[in-house]
């Protein structure tokens, strides 16, 4: 019978507290990078021009129809290929956690703004407001308020989904179980770890978009 | 609020054969191959009130959201003041943009559409202050004239969610006069309105007839029509079948459509 011994782990708590660090770094940073690309593709996508919407929707289908695994490899074995130089394997793995990231942001975005009524644009129109005006000082408010939730979850996912990046060797909370794993040979104990430093972070922000959802829900 | 001072008939009257405000001349409208408004010659005198009716889907709506380009025509010419309006926001020279004709031309809309992120007096406010740039002291102090005229001071920083149909009804006249509109367009205002509370909108519109303010008024309320209107145009399939004084109209027509379209009315 195996004998669990957590000890053994715990003395790498300072590994797991800086891949903790990493994950969150990356997480954060590509979620800032993922909003701005994902307000870009989302105002492309609404766009009058029938080119840029093109461009933008091809750009949002190719990333959320291929899995984000393959995108990192991709990004770090195959595009230095094409580029004629190398990404080292940090900046490969932020920029595509981000573009990943904006493609599932512009579609939220995006459907936040389209769920807006017509009559609030018809409104802020009959007293004489551009179109950037009723954009956001009318529509914006709202829509943000509303695509929160969804916002939250796909965060959530984006957190989770940083751990892949350890495929091309950066090193982050999963890759550091792995180390630790190495070292103490002891698996169990190492991914229990991680595990559940990932739920701990996890749970109270899924709890955070419930209780925003049903907030919302009510002022409705 | 600073309106012309109130008007007898007569001095309308008198008024509404002088200025043109607003007039719409060979206007057509079609949504793919369905035309909507089929060639229409309107004008809006100062100080005029018009009624527009007619049967639904006839293109009365169309008809007076074409009046401020909430909707593009798809033919002819509105002109403001004399001046072509053109499809593009901002004006040039002799031309009118839609961004100067809203400036002078408000809307109030069946479905209220007032900013649910804004309590009432920021919905008051909102144009005055973002569109005409002008100082938020003033504008407040004339957003409150204007909650007093509809009856609504009490309900200055409340959330529109919280008002009843009517009141919402009269925030928004109140928002789009704080505009100081040369011309009110009311498309169907009363329409989506419960019974007991249509009469506490009509009555505010009576007193914007009282303070001679220009107006274009699509509505089902005929009797009201009758009561208030200058002239009354019956619109049927996209053309003014009929147009003239409410009484020639609505009292004396021997039209078949017209008639058929008010025996409803009247039952």
């Amino acid at each position: 019978m195996y004998k669990m011994d957590f000890s053994v782990v715990l003395q790498s708590w300072d590994l797991f507290l800086w891949g903790l660090w990493l994950t969150f770094a990356y997480t954060t940073a590509s979620i800032v990078i993922g909003v701005v690309i994902g307000f870009a593709v989302c105002f492309s996508r609404l766009s009058n021009n029938w080119f840029i919407r093109l461009l933008a929707r091809a750009y949002q289908e190719v990333f959320r129809c291929t899995p984000l695994l393959v995108q990192l490899l991709w990004f770090y074995y195959a595009l230095p290929l094409l580029l004629g130089f190398s990404l080292d394997n940090t900046t490969a793995a932020l920029l595509t956690l981000s573009l990943y990231a904006g493609s599932f942001y512009a579609e939220i975005f995006r459907g936040g703004i389209l769920s807006i009524d017509r009559g609030q644009t018809e409104a802020a129109k009959a007293i004489a407001m551009s179109g950037r005006q009723t954009m956001w000082r009318i529509v914006m408010p709202q829509a943000l308020k509303r695509m929160l939730p969804a916002f939250i979850n796909q965060s959530v996912i984006q957190f989770k989904n940083t751990s892949l990046i350890s495929v091309i060797s950066v090193g982050e909370l999963a890759y550091m179980a792995a180390v630790v794993n190495g070292q103490t040979y002891r698996p169990l104990e190492a991914y229990t770890v991680v595990a559940v430093l990932y739920f701990a972070l996890l749970f109270p922000m899924t709890q955070v978009a419930d209780y925003v959802e049903r907030r919302l829900r009510v002022s409705d | 609020m600073d309106l012309s001072a109130p008007a007898t008939r007569e001095a309308k009257a008198a008024s509404a054969s002088a200025d043109v405000i607003l007039d719409a001349t060979g206007l057509r409208k079609s949504y793919g191959k369905l035309e909507v408004i089929k060639g229409v010659d309107l004008s809006l005198k100062a100080g005029e009130v018009l009624a527009i009716i007619g049967p639904s889907g006839s293109g009365k709506s169309t008809l007076i959201r074409c009046l401020n380009m909430m909707e593009t025509p798809s033919a002819g010419v509105i002109r403001y003041k004399g001046r072509q309006v053109e499809t593009r926001f901002a004006s040039r020279k002799e031309r009118v943009g839609y961004g100067e004709l809203r400036r002078h031309v408000g809307m109030v809309f069946q479905h209220f559409n007032l900013f649910p992120h804004k309590t009432v007096l920021q919905n008051i406010c909102e144009g005055p202050l973002v569109v005409l740039r002008e100082p938020r002291e003033s504008v407040e102090a004339r957003a409150m004239d204007l909650l007093a005229k509809v009856g609504l001071v009490d309900k200055r920083d409340v959330y529109p969610n919280h008002l009843s149909g009517g009141q919402k009804q009269r925030v928004a006249i109140a928002r789009a006069l704080a505009m100081r509109p040369d011309v009110l367009l009311l498309d169907e205002v009363t329409s989506a309105l419960d019974p007991e509370l249509v009469g506490e909108v009509l009555e505010v519109i009576r007193a914007l007839v009282q303070d001679g303010m220009t107006m274009a008024i699509v509505t089902h309320e005929i009797a009201f029509a009758a009561d208030i209107a200058d002239r009354v145009a019956f619109i049927d399939e996209g053309v003014i079948a009929e147009i003239g004084s409410a009484d020639s109209v609505i009292h004396q027509s021997g039209t078949a459509r017209l008639r058929t379209f008010l025996s409803r009315f009247h039952s």
